[in-house]
């Protein structure tokens, strides 16, 4: 049964409701078109599955599209997608020139029907290209860490991020210099979602049985996609170094998405790197497979997000609700989550992450002093319904450009 | 306001915008300071004040914690700590006094400013805050302690510390009012508060006490 806003009373208090239903007042029957690159698969596509319907209880006329591209356009936003997150690629003119034939194919086949068009990240940011002069707003969503980016996809995409009237990032060091607002808003998880809703330790058993991991012994957890920024490969340098020091198992579990082809050169170096030890398990696991995530994270003695980019992390934020302690790479948003020492421990290094975990594992009163704090943080900074606010907040802000202060009656 | 003017109780509710502007040194800050907008001045020194905290800070200031935290310029960041915000009605104040502070340590350097590492850059951004009613109104002054329970955090900072700094108001919304209604001593009391030494839980608590020992609840 589809989520109310009713319900995330019990869990953020009736005032945050209360003020969600007052703010909403200010901008409803706007329609607002979120544009992204995949319906299912990664933290952009989750969040819209639920900030969508709760935007539409609310009044606004929040809508969803995803643009269309094959294999060989998502290989080029994905060099795109690294680049822009400071890794070098080599990019060729067969690159940009894919790129501008799908993002010419997607201007035929969109339709644009929003007051505001609300762009996710850098795949469909062509769609600016149907900017008329008009009211109609249009918004970049940034979800990556651009804080130095590659300057030639930079500049190759100059053309149309300049032709935005707004620009949102996830933290202050992602800001650049650019001609529009720029707005800074945490994403956030979904408190009563499958994957972060409670589960019955039974269900968490039965999760870690299925997979043939041992309930009774650590389990060093790591949940991402196989992807090089995520640092698998560290993890499993890290683990080892634990391993000399402390029984444990590891779990590398990650799903694809329609997004990220190099997802699968990634996961067979992961398992090429595991395939000598029994007690680590690399999961690839189905679309939709949000319960057993949930398990696995809540039958975890630490998590770890060994992150060497980020843009936000939301596998921190999950963890750290399920009252996990968490060691996260130092990067980008994982750096606004993690306290360190309060809601966890940030590491620079394979050995710095191996060297928090025994620390960790040796330590219960650390792990649930950490794992509470982790749940407070979340609560107060990163739930949806901050940032179902922060959205219909940018919608008044693109009505009152330039003024600091706005009286709202 | 006259005497007949009800009290109408506001709130705030703020975005972050990013200017796209960082310092890496003591003069890289100062420049930039001298030329952002007092959103940005009025932000860094404020918006701590309403964050959770696991532990109640010791500094507010993000410039000072900045200063510490990659500069290791320990002096000029108990100073920044120390600047009395009450002291100041206005932002260009505030701003020329913090101002002050960074430039009297680089000039009583005989070295280079301290350049901080990689990735902890200082980065400038501004609060662009949406005022709105609460709808709570108080009739007279035992209606306004009657209703100030129930006010939220977000609605006390902006009548006791955004009006006054950034609306350019003499004193915080409450004593202002009450002054008005007669009650110039509880006003002064109230005047007398300073924000920034309580949690905002706690000025709550202080505002109500008074009340109280006024016989106004």
């Amino acid at each position: 049964m589809p989520t109310r806003l009713q319900d995330y009373e019990a869990i953020v208090g009736k005032q945050v409701i209360d003020e969600l239903r007052v703010l909403a007042g200010y901008v409803q029957h706007r329609r607002l078109q979120n544009i992204n690159s995949t319906p299912v698969g990664g933290g952009v596509a989750e969040i819209l599955t639920r900030m969508v319907p709760l935007l539409r209880e609310l009044g606004v006329e929040a809508t969803w599209d995803v643009i269309k591209g094959d294999r060989a356009f998502f290989n080029v936003t994905k060099a795109f997608h690294n680049a822009l997150q400071g890794r070098h690629e080599e990019i060729s003119k067969d690159m940009l020139e894919r790129f501008r034939a799908t993002t010419e194919m997607n201007l035929q086949e969109m339709n644009i029907t929003g007051d505001v068009v609300w762009i996710h990240d850098p795949q469909p940011l062509g769609l600016v290209t149907l900017k008329e002069n008009g009211d109609r707003r249009w918004v970049w969503r940034c979800h990556i860490d651009v804080s130095a980016p590659d300057r030639q996809v930079w500049d190759s995409l100059w053309p149309f991020i300049c032709r935005y009237d707004a620009s949102i990032f996830s933290m202050p060091e992602f800001a650049q210099h650019l001609p529009m607002p720029q707005f800074m808003v945490n994403p956030s998880i979904d408190p009563l979602s499958e994957k972060n809703h409670d589960l019955e330790p039974a269900q968490v058993a039965d999760v870690l049985v299925k997979y043939s991991i041992d309930p009774e012994r650590p389990i060093l957890t790591q949940i991402s996609r196989f992807d090089y920024l995520k640092d698998p490969l560290g993890v499993i340098a890290a683990y080892r170094v634990v391993r000399r020091r402390h029984d444990c198992q590891l779990v590398l579990a990650g799903g694809g998405a329609s997004d990220d082809p190099e997802g699968a050169e990634v996961l067979r170096k992961v398992q090429d790197a595991a395939v000598d030890d029994p007690d680590i398990h690399v999961l690839l696991l189905r679309p939709y497979s949000d319960i057993e995530i949930n398990a696995l994270v809540r039958g975890s003695t630490v998590v770890m997000q060994k992150s060497v980019k980020e843009g936000f992390g939301l596998t921190v934020t999950e963890a750290l609700w399920k009252r996990k302690a968490v060691i996260g790479g130092a990067v980008g948003g994982i750096k606004t989550q993690i306290i360190d020492g309060v809601t966890g421990f940030l590491v620079h290094s394979p050995e710095g992450a191996a060297s928090r975990a025994v620390q960790l594992l040796e330590d219960p009163d650390l792990r649930e002093r950490m794992g509470e704090n982790g749940y407070q943080h979340v609560k107060q900074n990163f739930l949806i319904t901050r940032h179902v606010k922060d959205y219909m907040l940018v919608m008044l802000a693109l009505e009152h450009p330039g003024e600091d202060i706005v009286s709202l009656n | 306001m006259n005497q007949v003017q009800p009290f109408r109780f506001f709130t705030e509710r703020r975005l972050v915008e990013l200017t796209g502007l960082s310092a890496r040194n003591l003069p890289e800050l100062a420049t930039i300071l001298h030329t952002v907008s007092g959103s940005s001045v009025f932000y860094h020194t404020h918006h701590e004040f309403l964050a959770h905290h696991f532990e109640k800070p010791v500094v507010y200031n993000d410039f000072a914690v900045w200063v510490r935290e990659a500069l290791q310029e320990d002096a000029l960041a108990e100073r920044l700590a120390a600047v009395d915000l009450l002291a100041f009605t206005t932002i260009r104040q505030l701003r020329e006094a913090i101002l002050s502070l960074i430039e009297s340590c680089m000039q009583s350097r005989n070295r280079d400013s301290r350049e901080c590492l990689p990735d902890d850059e200082f980065h400038f951004c501004k609060s662009k805050s949406f005022i709105l009613p609460t709808g709570i109104v108080a009739q007279d002054p035992s209606d306004f302690f009657a209703k100030l329970p129930g006010i939220t955090t977000s609605s006390l900072y902006f009548h006791f510390l955004e009006a006054r700094l950034r609306l350019g108001r003499p004193t915080n919304d409450f004593s202002h009012w009450l002054a008005s209604q007669g009650q110039l001593q509880l006003s002064h009391a109230i005047d007398q508060l300073d924000p920034y030494r309580l949690t905002l839980d706690e000025l709550k608590d202080d505002l109500i006490q008074l009340g109280s020992k006024y016989g106004v609840c």
